[in-house]
């Protein structure tokens, strides 16, 4: 009695915390084809106000058809996709103001210059620069001293931070960023998620997507896509969390040589290759004396093996697992 | 005892007055995996573009297998396999045409061709695949696929650029596995990646900034020389020094 009333308690609670928090993003069940290929099943998911909301996935997994359903560029075959409580579909050219997009592709004009593509950004959405410098300033800082350069020009972090400031010119209540750090090596990319999450002060709600599952960390909220379903949806830690078995760290002085020996190993559910070591599961979750006596018979030398915390990626093929053998 | 199949001595490569290899100096030994890094812009591109004999050095002296790349660049090809993450494989051709291809650039006769085709399909469980166009495969099994062409005539090195872009997960690893079967097999391989952690299987890397190499070392000994906990650390100790 008292657990039911409790539940009730609790339900109400979160109602209420649901009515204050605006959502930005409500998508039931989408889904989309191309000829014979499904790219996305039955997407759900919400996004809440100010946000920082990741789709973390392979290439091919659907993230991009997705934005583009969102972005208002494309519809979708089945369901409602809802942006700032407009419908994509109908809303569109209202909603299209409000939101800020990025492709994946660099899609600015290669023979202007980084001014002339900001100002013409600026006076297409109906504003200046000069008007919504601020928002830009940390970002734009960075290429103003190349201002003259022609956009095909530049480097591609410049073309990266040039995009940016073009997609946020008119101050978007919503920003779309497609794969924004692809290609780009870990030291720009640490400073890109840096960026973002300063323009969090101004209220911007953004999705983003990548296939870096390292970047899954920098995010509020993470959905896991694969093959156009969403796999899981929720805040980092609780992916990791969500890890099933106990995961052991295990290194020796020859890594193929270990890879294989544990996958030979009895006791082995999964081992695989993450970075310096072997992340392994065993049936039992446990290790004794047995699998070291096996990895010295198979040859391996100063093997080392302590329990380690999952990360995203280790939830990850473990999720991926799980679909491909339903 | 030399065992190195790529010397690089003083190399110099500069664009008018761009320098974009700033005297470079490094040995990649046979049979290892050599890890390539650096920011984007520091000048890897440039570096393979040259090992590849693709592009001649403005100075200093590069020999790759044996072979003098300012001298008989074009030598140099025969003996090297070269992927890229954004080409590798011709869309519009089948699995086996790709394979017939790429065999007969390289000169290989057809019934050594054919007879490797069928190994090739059997160990990579593509024996459905093998009339399959390339489009019409997923981007791992492409990828899967590329690797394996590009060692197809069993070169002495095969260069490897960010080859597992934008892969899932269990494909990166399966890849990776790959390549440590080809290195067992004594073909060297040279790689670059933006995946710190896949810095970390190599034998050893090297790091370049600004047209330079920084460090050069196994993972291992660069994690303590840097006193860092991964090779992510030490490439950002690297790359922003402050």
């Amino acid at each position: 009695m008292t657990e039911h009333l409790s539940r009730g308690c609790l339900a109400k609670r979160n109602s209420d915390r649901e009515k204050q928090m605006k959502k930005v993003i409500e998508s039931t069940d989408i889904s989309k084809a191309f000829g014979s290929t499904k790219a996305l099943n039955d997407i759900a998911f919400s996004v809440d106000e100010s946000e920082i909301f990741g789709f973390i996935g392979p290439d091919g997994a659907g993230k991009t058809t997705l934005f583009r359903i969102i972005a208002t560029l494309l519809l979708p075959d089945k369901g409602e996709m809802k942006v700032l409580g407009m419908d994509c579909i109908a809303g569109f050219k209202e909603l299209r103001k409000n939101i800020g997009y990025m492709p994946g592709r660099f899609s600015l004009y290669q023979d202007l210059t980084v001014e002339e593509n900001l100002n013409f950004y600026a006076t297409v959405f109906g504003t200046t620069v000069k008007k919504n410098y601020d928002l830009i300033s940390d970002i734009y800082s960075h290429i103003e001293p190349f201002k003259k350069r022609l956009a095909g020009k530049l480097s591609g972090g410049m073309k990266q931070k040039l995009a940016l400031s073009c997609a946020l010119i008119h101050k978007p209540k919503l920003l779309i960023l497609d794969e924004p750090t692809t290609g780009v090596d870990a030291v720009s990319r640490s400073e890109f998620w840096a960026m973002l999450a300063r323009l969090r002060q101004h209220d911007i709600t953004i999705i983003v997507s990548t296939p870096y599952m390292d970047e899954a960390m920098r995010c509020d909220r993470v959905a896991l896509i694969q093959n156009g379903s969403i796999l899981t949806v929720a805040p980092p830690q609780k992916i990791r969390n969500g890890f099933s078995r106990k995961l052991f760290m295990i290194k020796a002085s020859e890594k193929y040589k270990l890879i294989i020996a544990l996958r030979k190993y009895p006791g082995t559910v999964t081992a695989y290759p993450f970075g310096d070591s072997v992340h392994v599961t065993f049936s039992d979750d446990s290790i004794d004396e047995s699998l070291f006596r096996f990895l010295s018979k198979e040859g391996l030398s100063k093997v080392t093996a302590v329990e380690t915390e999952a990360g995203i990626e280790d939830r990850f093929l473990e999720l991926m697992k799980k679909g491909a053998t339903v | 005892m030399n065992n190195s199949v790529i010397t690089v001595r003083n190399l110099v490569k500069k664009f008018g007055s761009f320098v974009a290899n700033d005297n470079l100096n490094f040995e990649v030994y046979a049979g290892e995996i050599f890890g390539f890094l650096g920011a984007n812009g520091a000048g890897k591109t440039t570096t393979i573009r040259i090992l590849s004999g693709l592009s001649a050095p403005t100075s200093g002296e590069v020999i790759v297998a044996g072979i003098n790349a300012s001298k008989k660049p074009e030598e140099i090809k025969k003996q090297i396999g070269y992927m890229s993450q954004k080409f590798s494989l011709y869309e519009d051709l089948t699995v086996k045409e790709n394979i017939m291809l790429y065999g007969g650039i390289y000169g290989m006769s057809k019934s050594l061709i054919k007879e490797r085709t069928e190994n090739l399909l059997e160990k990579l469980n593509f024996r459905d695949y093998g009339n399959k166009l390339i489009a019409d495969l997923p981007l791992g099994l492409r990828q899967k696929l590329a690797f394996s062409i590009a060692v197809f005539h069993e070169p002495k090195i095969v260069f490897l650029d960010e080859p597992t872009g934008g892969v899932d997960p269990i494909t990166r690893r399966q890849f990776w596995e790959m390549i440590y079967e080809t290195a067992s097999r004594g073909i060297t391989v040279f790689v670059t990646t933006h995946y710190m952690d896949e810095a970390e299987y190599c034998d050893r890397i090297s790091i370049m900034s600004e047209a330079k190499i920084v460090a050069l070392d196994t993972p291992e000994n660069l994690k303590k020389l840097y006193n860092a906990a991964t090779v992510e650390d030490v490439f950002i100790k690297i790359a922003r020094p402050n």
